[in-house]
């Protein structure tokens, strides 16, 4: 074998590659040093920006490392797979002089990577005060959580179904933002501070609720969403008809010629965020055509216009009000999805009659949104959910369970890993609240 | 075009733009190629016994990420042998008979090696002498360069002896390691100089490197103070410059100024302190001879506009510099923000908070940007804030009429003048 990248393997290098000193130095000093940034506070996690990047330009890059870490344990992703058009860089001052935004995600790549990817430990555990946090799942919102608690003293035990801990940051993220080593680096990275983590263990199978409830002083619910469901049309079991998460955690692990798509045509459905990563992915596959179908009109698409406008570089071609009606095929496998026109009437999305078409294609794969885990937080007594299946619960992440903290998108219904590590940080200040006093 | 032609003491070049003597100088090729792309003279770098340097030998500064603000070296003066200096400086001249071919040169301090090594410059056909006074490393521990120019009587007396024998014009190169720049002009004058040049490098040690705790540039893990230069150092080179041209006993004593000249805006402003000439080192070990292009073009596109000749640019600015003491207590200026322009990035209340005077007010709006406006009150119109301020034009500085004339400190301590009322606590 050759240490070459194939071709393929090539389609998914670093999309924002890590900077080298000098690139580092001169953006850095591009960056004025706002006073009451605007970038803060458009972090989720409010990482001190400009101090983080004033400290790259005296090449304290440790320091820098610390008031990233400091802020968001989970930096190291987060300045790979954050939108951070739409946050900090998108809150820049420079727009308004027409110039750059200062390229924060890059400069918070340059800080950290030596860090948290060389496991260079920054943050200790403090000594056990004797309490024990449960964490159901081991996703950004446990990780943010755990972390916080074992530097506070607690003992952290983080149940993971998976065979690898990070959930949605491990297995679900583009591989042009991160790679799965990556990601499991950085987790080695929290471990460190003495964050256990048991994969393969699910909550409910594995392990009882009950067990949790009486072996733990409290229990953070950090379980994400279900993946995506089928849509209820005909044709959905048909060979090639797949659930897109799957699709880009299989992409993860295995090498990319196995999951080639060269030559194929694939229709991804959906307008997220989730199925832009699924196209863009599809094209640097290989897939000789890509559609992206979404049922309403360009200006309501949910995915974010930067997101739009890769996946449209990679090819892809977007077709708008198609919703798909049944999935055709031969020989069981999938030939085409049938569409049918629609259109907004009174305010309501109709269907045109007579519309209806078919574009061929060879793989099927279904964005169209995460399901809700109802079963599994139903099993935990007093846990309340709103009517859309999300975990309700208080400013400070404490359900209505007063035992049990949650955070992420099991109650945001889905937003970025930085949301996810800033609720559970703050969840973890809420559980040190109530129970560090007693 | 605005005609350029140049004369420096006698020294006539097609256009004010020198090279330095220094590694761009340091052979006829490379004073022929900087010919060609438009410079108008040439400083030979400095002729002398030859020395032997050593491998490693230039540092720099690096500001903000913006590479060679400052460069130091510790590179001595020429290491080829006389004889074959001075063919090329035959050569060149021969080639390029309207060009200024000026021949740097240091000896020990004898009277007859200074009287030989001048015949033999002029032999081969330079235009112009530069005694080097200046160079601040190496060959000061030898008794030559910066050893001479530190001490008055031996400018003086060194300068004498070349003029005993020297039939082309001699300008004496200063250097700036000296507590009074106009005591050394002085004797430059005194000994027969028919100008100067200034200034040299500036002593200095460029930094250190952090991991072997070395200085910069390291030598076999050693490392000697060096000569300062560069865009860094032009504030310094002007002042001296500036100093010469306002020292009733230098008055009118023709100037090749050096220091820091990057840009014709540079340059324009050497000549507007009153030198006849600039010379230039730091800005073409960065970038190449190419850049006479814009120099020229644009100091000739600055003069068009200004309806300027050279001549009259030359110490144009010199009325206008004058001691402390004799500037105006009564004239008053407020900063004022331009709110249409602001960006909200508060610069301004971080600088006059924490910096000057506590005269910018801030807020969050409630869009969540920043909001600055000045309290005039407050403002004693310092520039701060408009010196911090990344928008072109956003703040400016604006004369406020006191009603109250013209009052200098020395009129204020005579009693003849009355002063405009300050800020409070001011």
């Amino acid at each position: 074998m050759s240490d070459q990248p194939s071709a393929l393997a090539t389609n998914f290098a670093d999309y924002k590659p890590l900077m080298d000193r000098n690139a580092a130095l001169v953006e850095a000093n591009r960056c004025l040093n706002c006073f009451d940034a605007p970038c803060i506070r458009a972090c989720p996690t409010a990482i001190d920006i400009p101090g983080f990047i004033k400290k790259i330009a005296t090449d304290n890059l440790k320091g820098s490392a610390r008031k990233i870490l400091e802020a968001n344990i989970l930096g190291a992703s987060c300045a790979r797979v954050c939108p951070t058009q739409e946050l900090c860089e998108g809150a820049c001052v420079l727009h308004d002089l027409h110039e750059e935004p200062i390229q924060i995600g890059r400069l918070q790549r340059y800080a950290t990577d030596r860090v948290v990817l060389e496991k260079k430990p920054l943050f200790a555990a403090a000594p056990k005060n004797g309490k024990r946090v449960a964490l159901v799942g081991a996703g950004p919102a446990s990780l943010g959580c755990a972390a916080e608690l074992a530097q506070l003293g607690y003992e952290t035990v983080c149940f993971e179904k998976q065979a690898q801990p990070g959930g949605l940051n491990t297995y679900g993220i583009a591989d042009y933002k991160m790679d799965y080593a990556t990601a499991l680096a950085e987790i080695e990275w929290v471990q460190q501070m003495g964050v256990e983590i048991r994969c393969n263990t699910e909550v409910g199978k594995d392990v009882s609720v009950e067990s949790l409830m009486n072996d733990f002083d409290a229990v953070f619910l950090g379980i994400g969403l279900d993946g995506v469901g089928p849509l209820g049309i005909p044709g959905e079991d048909l060979d090639g008809v797949r659930d897109c998460l799957e699709f880009i955690a299989e992409l993860k692990v295995r090498p990319k010629e196995e999951v080639s798509l060269v030559g194929k045509t694939v229709v991804v459905l959906g307008g997220g965020n989730t199925a832009i990563d699924a196209t863009t992915q599809s094209a640097r596959l290989g897939a000789e055509r890509v559609y992206m179908a979404y049922r309403r009109d360009a200006a309501a698409m949910g995915a974010y216009k930067h997101e739009q406008e890769l996946a449209k570089k990679d090819g892809a071609v977007f077709v708008y009000n198609a919703q798909p009606v049944g999935i055709e095929g031969a020989n069981g496998k999938v030939t085409g999805v049938k569409f049918v026109k629609t259109a907004v009437v009174n305010g309501r999305l109709e269907y045109v009659d007579g519309s209806e078409y078919v574009l061929d294609c060879d793989v099927v794969l279904r964005a169209t949104g995460q399901g809700k885990l109802t079963g599994l937080i139903a099993m935990f007594d007093g846990v309340e959910t709103d009517s859309k299946g999300r975990v309700k619960s208080a400013e400070d992440g404490q359900t209505t369970n007063p035992k049990i903290w949650t955070g992420g998108d099991c109650v945001s219904g889905g937003k970025e890993v930085v949301n996810a590590v800033a609720e559970g940080k703050r969840a973890a200040q809420s559980i040190h609240a109530k129970l560090g006093a007693n | 075009m605005a005609d350029l032609k140049c004369n420096t003491a006698g020294i006539i070049s097609p256009n004010p733009f020198w090279l330095a003597s220094a590694p761009p100088t340091n052979t006829g090729d490379q004073i022929m190629r900087a010919f060609d792309a438009g410079w108008g003279g040439a400083v030979w770098k400095t002729l002398g016994e030859p020395i032997v340097n050593v491998w490693s030998r230039y540092g720099s500064v690096d500001i903000n990420g913006v590479k060679m603000m400052g460069l130091n070296n510790i590179e001595l003066i020429t290491d080829r042998p006389l004889d074959v200096n001075l063919k090329e400086i035959y050569e060149v001249k021969k080639r390029y008979p309207n060009h200024a071919v000026i021949v740097s040169l240091m000896v020990e301090s004898k009277r007859e090696a200074w009287h030989e090594i001048v015949k033999k410059a002029e032999d081969a056909g330079g235009d112009g002498l530069e005694l080097n006074f200046g160079c601040p490393h190496g060959m000061s521990e030898r008794g030559m360069g910066g050893a001479v120019g530190q001490v008055p009587e031996y400018i003086e007396q060194i300068t004498g002896w070349v003029k005993e024998v020297a039939t082309v014009p001699v300008l004496v190169k200063l250097t700036p390691n000296i507590a009074d720049i106009r005591y050394a002009a002085r004797a430059a004058k005194a000994g027969g100089g028919d100008g100067v040049s200034l200034i040299n490098t500036i002593n200095s040690i460029i930094g250190l490197d952090l991991d072997t705790l070395a200085p910069n540039p390291p030598v076999n893990g050693l490392g000697s103070h060096g000569g300062f230069c560069g865009p860094a150092v032009k504030p310094i080179a002007l002042n001296m410059v500036s100093q010469i041209g306002t020292d009733p006993e230098t008055l009118g004593l023709p100037i090749s100024g050096i220091g820091g000249v990057s840009t014709w805006r540079d340059a324009a402003e050497f000549i507007a302190l009153g030198s006849s000439s600039v010379q230039v080192c730091t800005a073409v070990m960065h970038y190449g001879f190419r850049i006479i292009e814009d120099l020229v073009d644009g100091l000739s596109n600055y003069l068009d506009e200004k309806g300027m000749t050279m001549d009259e640019l030359r110490g144009a600015s010199l009325p206008k510099i004058r001691d402390w003491k004799e500037l105006d207590l009564n004239y008053k200026v407020n900063a004022r923000i331009d709110q249409e322009k602001c960006i909200g990035c508060g610069l301004c209340y971080t600088a006059c908070e924490d910096g000057a005077h506590q005269a910018i007010f801030s807020r969050r709006r409630e869009d969540g940007r920043t909001f600055v406006e000045v309290k005039p009150d407050a403002c004693v119109g310092c520039n701060l804030c408009s010196l911090v301020c990344p928008v072109d034009g956003c703040i400016d500085m604006v004369e406020i009429p006191t009603g109250f004339d013209p009052c200098s400190w020395e009129q204020y301590q005579s009693g003849e003048g009355k002063l405009a009322p300050r800020p409070a606590g001011h």
